[in-house]
């Protein structure tokens, strides 16, 4: 029974259980407004695990994340359009309100947009990658601001969805529960991801490219492979992000955004199946409140930031690991002979190799 | 033609006005490994310092100094506070650390200061123009910030190739190791560089005051710019860092300047506007990916 206890996959499932719960309580506690606040969490969570595959996972560091998580948004949002004016998305796709048509083009946009922008980008690596993924980003950015046509600067209002096999999207608590029944689906995938050799590949990856390359594995397909996976959760979450605030606009591929998301996957524990969720848990809760507290919520939320960053390593989770006595994962894995922990050898690698 | 030279003087002066900041954060990149968010925010600081100091006093030599010394104590307190602590550590964290710096800062000038942008005057003795070519008129603070910064450029030059700190600057770059097991104090050179890089994101600060607005986030916008020269230039190459911003100003401006109006022959007015400027933004990160599809390492990179 106690090694049930150590597996995080079980409390994974505690954990969604109870967070089904939220609807039912907040109302009775008097705040029904915390279903809104859940669904941002579950939202964020999804994206931020998907980031994690990368990161977590493979070690890539792409600061550009929010891209996948906008164009995710913007297929919901230009399909409501076309759908409104009844003239066809590129002259051949048609428009569309309902959510199991938009989904899967969100879902496929961001998967399509990964695929490029990670086949392109992933031919560099440490910073150069950093700075590439961010200038792709970047890119998307500053097109969809410039898209007249779908808004621009202030965005496209998206209105009137339809319900989704008889549930109605504008309920709060049915919206936060397909939210969270997709996250429980993204996690059950990731963790399956994490047993298969795909994962333990990409595991490799992060540990020492070179040692993969050197018992014959060819790094890169795996790496691109992730990083669509990994757009396209982003895009899913987007696309549940827009349907949540009904509203898209180029503020989700904002670079503060993609930063946001990285933050959250270290708040919670790199390494860990639940971490990126219960990153993003801390960090919508935390300006949540910060932001209730006082305008300048900013002043507070950077530092704390940079000291989560100095002496928490490990993040939450990391921490909860040391007080339950046991290293997190990341710490535990022994680096084998000749290989320096990748703190600080990443730039030399950057500079040798 | 009068016009395109125009635009290319432009082109010119904002690509100096990168490198003040390219050379920094090139340098801070190269020899310490560490990726700093926050020098746009040095830059904002001391765009901020200068612009307060000449409203108050109305002296333009004040305002520079104030702008230097408070973007250089600043950048003094990030490197012992923070950065000594993330040498060690990988991207991610140096990433994360110095966002929360920026969301610290950025707050701090709107709690200070206010949301509404300060202007600045141009100083009274370099208000006029100064003809260039016949016909061609350009106001000489803007001439004036391309001196300096082709001035400053020299300077390092100089200092890098020319002087002990930059045989340990150049050493540092390509062979870390190597100099501090030579017995240099590279913590002390460490603090060196990252001051002069704050000094001169400093006075790039101080120069683009007059001429853009004074605001919280102005770091940011340059930022991501600069992060686009220096890896266009090379990372740790102060040649690169020269040339990729002269580039990328130059690509920048001529893009802002002509995509709209290009635009405007195929599409509705205010459309093509929008679309161009839009277009016109994308330009620089297309020219960033383009490079490092070609040469993954910057064009002079500076451990080859």
């Amino acid at each position: 029974m106690r090694r049930a206890w150590r597996d995080e996959r079980l409390w994974a499932v505690l954990l969604l259980a109870l967070a089904a719960l939220v609807p039912v309580v907040a109302p009775m506690l008097g705040s029904p407004a915390t279903v809104g606040l859940a669904t941002r969490i579950v939202i964020y969570g999804l994206a931020a695990s998907s980031l994690h595959l990368i990161l977590g996972g493979a070690g890539l560091v792409s600061f550009g994340h929010a891209a996948f998580f906008g164009l995710g948004g913007y297929a919901v949002g230009i399909l409501y359009a076309h759908h409104v004016s009844g003239e066809p998305f590129l002259g051949f796709i048609p428009g569309s309100n309902d959510l199991l048509v938009t989904m899967p083009a969100a879902i496929l946009a961001g998967g399509i947009g990964a695929a490029i922008i990670g086949a392109l980008s992933l031919r560099t690596a440490g910073v150069q990658f950093i700075m590439i993924t961010l200038a792709f980003a970047q890119m998307l950015y500053f097109l969809f601001v410039s898209l007249k046509a779908y808004g621009g600067d202030d965005g496209l209002a998206i209105r009137r969805v339809v319900p989704v096999l008889g549930m109605n999207l504008r309920d709060p608590a049915t919206l936060y529960w397909i939210c969270l029944g997709l996250l429980a689906l993204w996690l059950f995938l990731m963790d399956r991801i994490r047993r298969s050799r795909f994962g333990r590949i990409l595991a490799g990856v992060r540990q020492g490219e070179r040692r993969m390359a050197a018992i014959g594995v060819r790094t890169y397909p795996y790496k691109l492979a992730a990083f669509t996976i990994a757009g396209m959760g982003a895009a899913m979450a987007g696309a549940l992000m827009v349907n949540y605030l009904r509203f898209v606009s180029p503020d989700m591929m904002h670079w503060t955004k993609s930063g946001e998301l990285m933050v959250m996957v270290i708040l919670g524990g790199l390494g860990t199946l639940l971490g990126p969720v219960v990153g993003a848990a801390a960090l919508v809760s935390l300006e949540y409140t910060l932001s209730g507290l006082t305008e300048h919520w900013q002043f507070v939320l950077g530092p704390i930031l940079l000291l989560v960053v100095l002496f928490a390593r490990g993040g939450i989770l990391g921490g909860l690991r040391r007080l339950a006595g046991r290293p997190a994962e990341h710490e535990a894995q022994p680096l084998p002979p000749g290989e320096l922990p990748s703190g600080g050898t990443a730039p030399e690698r950057a500079a040798h190799g | 033609m009068g016009l395109l030279l125009e635009q290319l003087l432009n082109g010119v002066q904002l690509g100096v006005t990168l490198f003040l900041l390219a050379a920094g954060l090139t340098l801070v990149f190269g020899i310490m490994g560490v990726i700093n968010l926050a020098h746009g925010s040095l830059y904002m600081i001391g765009a901020y310092a200068a612009a307060v100091t000449a409203a108050a006093t109305g002296s333009a030599l004040l305002a520079l100094l104030a702008g230097l010394a408070a973007a250089g104590v600043t950048g003094m307190a990030i490197e012992f506070l923070v950065l000594r602590r993330l040498y060690a550590r990988d991207h991610l964290d140096q990433v994360l650390a110095t966002f929360g710096l920026i969301l610290f800062f950025n707050e701090a000038m709107v709690l200070l200061f206010g949301r509404q942008p300060l202007f600045v005057n141009v100083p009274e003795a370099l208000r006029g123009t100064l003809r260039v070519l016949p016909g061609v008129d350009y106001p000489v603070f803007r001439l004036l910030i391309i001196a300096l910064g082709l001035l400053v450029a020299l300077g390092l030059y100089i200092l890098i190739q020319r002087t002990r700190i930059g045989m340990l600057v150049r050493a540092g770059a390509t062979h870390r190791e190597m100099v501090r097991a030579l017995g240099v104090d590279v913590r002390m050179l460490y603090t060196l560089i990252f001051g002069l890089g704050a000094l001169l994101a400093g006075l790039a600060g101080v120069m683009a005051g007059p001429i853009l607005s004074v605001q919280p986030q102005m770091g940011e916008q340059i930022l991501i710019t600069t992060f686009v020269v220096v890896v266009i230039g090379g990372i740790g190459s102060v040649r690169g860092a020269l040339f990729g911003a002269v580039l990328v100003g130059v690509v920048d401006t001529l893009l802002r300047a002509y995509v709209p109006g290009l635009l405007r022959q195929v599409m509705e007015g205010s459309e093509a506007d929008a679309l161009g400027a839009g277009l016109a933004s994308m330009g620089v990160y297309l020219l960033m990916a383009l490079v490092l599809l070609v040469k993954p390492r910057g064009l002079f990179p500076a451990h080859a």
